[in-house]
């Protein structure tokens, strides 16, 4: 008998790490130039690995297809078919570059379909704000602007990473308004001081030295999974029970 | 289902009873019995709480369930189809009262024991009123605490209780309409 399960691990936080980084680096693709497939071939490979993750988190892997069987309201299976249209297009692109903005509009609804997965968790109380979306989104997106950063160093991708990483921030501010929660304090503060504030540094050297915009990349993309991991896996208690009313006894 | 916290005890005699039912493992409760405090000492006040499976009007579990296993029957009893479920735990996520648990591979959780149900209300039983078209942890409650049947049944032993006494519902400003209804006083 396996032990009874009730929330979701480290191999799901790498579905929304490695998932998102790819969805994230499959947008920022759009602005390379020359266009290369080799951003694209990454891109595709992380969102193969944070599905293969989650696949080994699944109880009943044989009957992993089963996943596509309702999309009409749940976001995992929406997620599912729009990681069906995404791989389709990542290939058509990395073979002939010539359906990238369409691949990138792909990873953007896989990234939505991604957000709106936590969102739709109502049980977890760090999941189901609205805030959680934009953060989830950003926090995808900074990642993928980060990942290209490693291909090219030209200033149209430092600016996507400067963007990001600010709406990010963003993004992460106006969650925090939302929900209290002790277990992500380190982790947002990780995001804003590493990586939004170092990450922006970084960057703005890197226009002069490409190390630099390496180490605003490293420093986006690590800032972004640590706090999506936390989110996952570390900030997900249940909101218990309370009652409203005690029961006023003796009056039967 | 209603659970009247002025009668429960605490004793877990449901708990064990739906453990026999159903035979769930161990670690695994159905239907649990939450021993709560409520306040500083010296006023304090202690309630028990019967929770499970709520079987939402607006069951969240089945809205996030990708392969259709959890499913709502007509007559309001939420079920997973341990055929289809792939065990990825979303409902178990996505469940606001931690009623669901992922054991070999699939989710399960409270059925209200349906298949008492069904086979009683196949010879003609009314559930809730006659035990063997009723389920286990019913039967078994020692205080008469917990109460089972169609409280759309203007005439049912559930909907006389209902409007005799005050009542809330777990969690309601979720939207989720849970099936399981706490009485705390007598009606004004």
């Amino acid at each position: 008998m396996t032990r009874p399960q009730s929330h979701w691990d480290a191999r799901a936080a790498l579905n929304f790490m490695l998932g998102g980084s790819g969805a994230g680096l499959m947008v920022a693709s759009v602005l390379l130039e020359p266009p290369s497939p080799w951003p694209l071939a990454l891109a595709a490979a992380l969102v193969a690995a944070g599905l293969a993750a989650v696949w080994l988190e699944i109880g009943r892997k044989r009957r992993a297809l089963h996943v596509l069987f309702n999309p009409f309201t749940s976001w995992m299976a929406r997620e599912s078919f729009a990681a069906l249209l995404l791989f389709p297009l990542a290939l058509g692109s990395i073979l002939t570059l010539r359906f990238v903005p369409a691949t990138a509009l792909a990873a953007l609804v896989f990234l939505w379909c991604q957000a709106r997965i936590l969102r739709a968790a109502r049980g977890i109380p760090a999941w189901r704000v609205p805030a959680i979306v934009p953060l989830v989104v950003c926090t995808g997106l900074a990642e993928g602007a980060g990942f290209a950063l490693f291909f090219s160093q030209q200033p149209l991708l430092l600016s996507l990473l400067g963007v990001a990483v600010v709406a990010r921030a963003l993004a992460w501010v106006r969650y925090r308004a939302a929900v209290k929660s002790a277990a992500l304090e380190r982790a947002g503060r990780i995001l804003l001081h590493v990586g939004t504030a170092g990450a922006l540094a970084c960057a703005l050297a890197g226009a002069y030295a490409a190390p630099f915009a390496w180490l605003a990349a490293a420093a986006a993309v690590a800032a972004g999974w640590h706090l999506k991991f936390v989110l996952v896996t570390r900030a997900s208690p249940f909101q218990g029970f309370n009652l409203p009313h005690l029961p006023v006894r003796g009056t039967r | 289902m209603v659970a009247d916290l002025r009668r429960c005890v605490g004793c877990q005699t449901c708990t064990a009873a739906c453990k026999q039912a159903n035979g769930t493992p161990p670690g695994v409760q159905w239907r649990r019995v939450l021993d709560l405090e409520v306040g500083e000492y010296p006023a304090v006040k202690r309630a028990f709480v019967p929770v499970g499976c709520m079987h939402c009007d607006e069951p969240p579990c089945m809205e996030v369930c990708p392969s259709t296993a959890t499913r709502k029957r007509a007559d309001g009893i939420v079920t997973v189809d341990p055929e289809l479920c792939i065990g990825c735990a979303y409902c178990a996520v996505a469940c606001p009262y931690e009623a669901r648990y992922k054991i070999d591979g699939v989710a399960t959780k409270c059925t209200f024991c349906v298949e008492r149900i069904d086979a009683g209300t196949a010879n003609g039983l009314k559930p809730g009123v006659d035990p063997e078209a009723t389920p286990a942890c019913v039967n078994s409650c020692i205080a008469k605490a917990l109460h089972f049947g169609d409280a759309d049944d203007p005439g049912s032993n559930i909907a006389r209780l209902l409007a005799e006494n005050q009542h809330f519902r777990m969690s309601e400003a979720l939207g989720t309409g849970p099936g399981f209804y706490y009485l705390w006083d007598k009606s004004p």
